[in-house]
């Protein structure tokens, strides 16, 4: 016997994610998944975010990596809440993990979370967490090709930033092949580059998070 | 890459839906996955085949069909599937492309008894 089933494989994640959301709206919190490689920057660039933005607003980081506390403890030196997951050897985060994060974050006084996820460019693009919206970075080493080899994880950013625009004389990285490709297959996308490190593109990325967070200028 | 934590949510859910419908064991799943996800069906049988160990979907046949990522230039309108390095529109050569088919990731059907 057959039986009809038509149902997302997902499913019992999605609810979860979508719980987390109602809780984060319930506090007027804007959440942010951050994704990329690892080393392509997430952590530096959340620093330098957040020593733009903390006077302004109040911010928190649940940090996601396999193991080690490095980048929590990285982000605790800016005087902001971090919250460090460790995924034991998962390439990614779920919605059940970020609910136990948003769980020991003080939510009544916080406007801005950031989640940084698992460095990988595959799976976090499958798994949604309940933040409101994508962020990915793409560095310049990484080579302007990655999006036909990654395609899910550059459709679904609602921001693309390209990451250690420093290096950009240095490498072969194709900024015009690269902006054509990602626009072509991401529309609403934003594409934003930015080095943290000169502080190059920063004033726009802020910007563009600002008004996500209502204040647009 | 994260082939276990999907392949014990379908095994729930096809459990579930054989107990709702008074069956006693599932000879088959189908499944949709679209060439976006990163899912490899031969891992996720692997991963299958141990997890439903002492469930009614022991020794069921995990079936796969695939859904290649669609495109439409949203210029021309014209409808393709994007390859390789080659994302533009065939027809008219514009990058600008609005993806209509490649996200499915569900459970069609069970065959059960």
């Amino acid at each position: 016997m057959e039986v009809t089933v038509l149902k997302n494989i997902m499913n019992a994640n999605d609810q979860l994610a979508a719980d987390n959301q109602k809780l984060l709206d319930k506090h007027k919190i804007l959440g942010i998944n951050v994704m990329s490689s690892p080393g392509a920057g997430k952590t530096t660039l959340l620093i330098e975010t957040i020593r733009r933005l903390k006077t302004k607003f109040r911010i928190a980081v649940i940090e996601a990596d396999i193991a080690s506390s490095i980048d929590a403890d990285k982000i605790s030196q800016e005087n902001v809440s971090a919250i460090q997951i460790n995924t034991g050897g998962q390439c990614h985060i779920d919605a059940n993990m970020v609910r136990s994060a948003l769980d020991k974050l003080p939510l009544e006084k916080l406007d801005l979370i950031f989640v940084e996820n698992v460095g990988n460019l595959i799976c976090p693009a499958d798994f949604k967490i309940g933040t409101h919206k994508n962020v990915m970075l793409l560095s310049v080493p990484e080579g302007h090709d990655k999006p036909f080899k990654y395609p899910l994880i550059f459709i679904t950013s609602e921001a693309v930033i390209i990451s250690k625009m420093d290096y950009l004389p240095l490498s072969d990285f194709n900024l015009q092949v690269f902006k054509e490709t990602v626009s072509g297959m991401n529309a609403g996308g934003k594409i934003l580059p930015v080095s943290a490190r000169t502080g190059e593109g920063m004033a726009e990325w802020v910007s563009w998070l600002e008004c996500q967070l209502g204040r647009c200028k | 890459m994260h082939e276990m934590g999907v392949t014990q949510a379908l095994l729930d859910m096809a459990v579930t839906k054989a107990r709702e419908s008074g069956a006693v064991a599932i000879r088959k799943i189908n499944l949709v996955i679209g060439d976006l996800s990163s899912v490899l069906d031969n891992s996720v049988q692997f991963y299958f085949d141990f997890i439903s160990q002492g469930t009614p979907a022991e020794g069921a046949r995990l079936v796969f069909r695939r859904i290649p990522i669609g495109a439409r230039c949203r210029r021309c309108s014209t409808e393709f599937s994007p390859s390789g390095d080659n994302w533009k529109c065939p027809q008219c050569l514009d990058a600008g492309i609005d993806i209509i088919s490649g996200n499915e990731f569900f459970m069609e059907s069970i065959e059960v008894e």
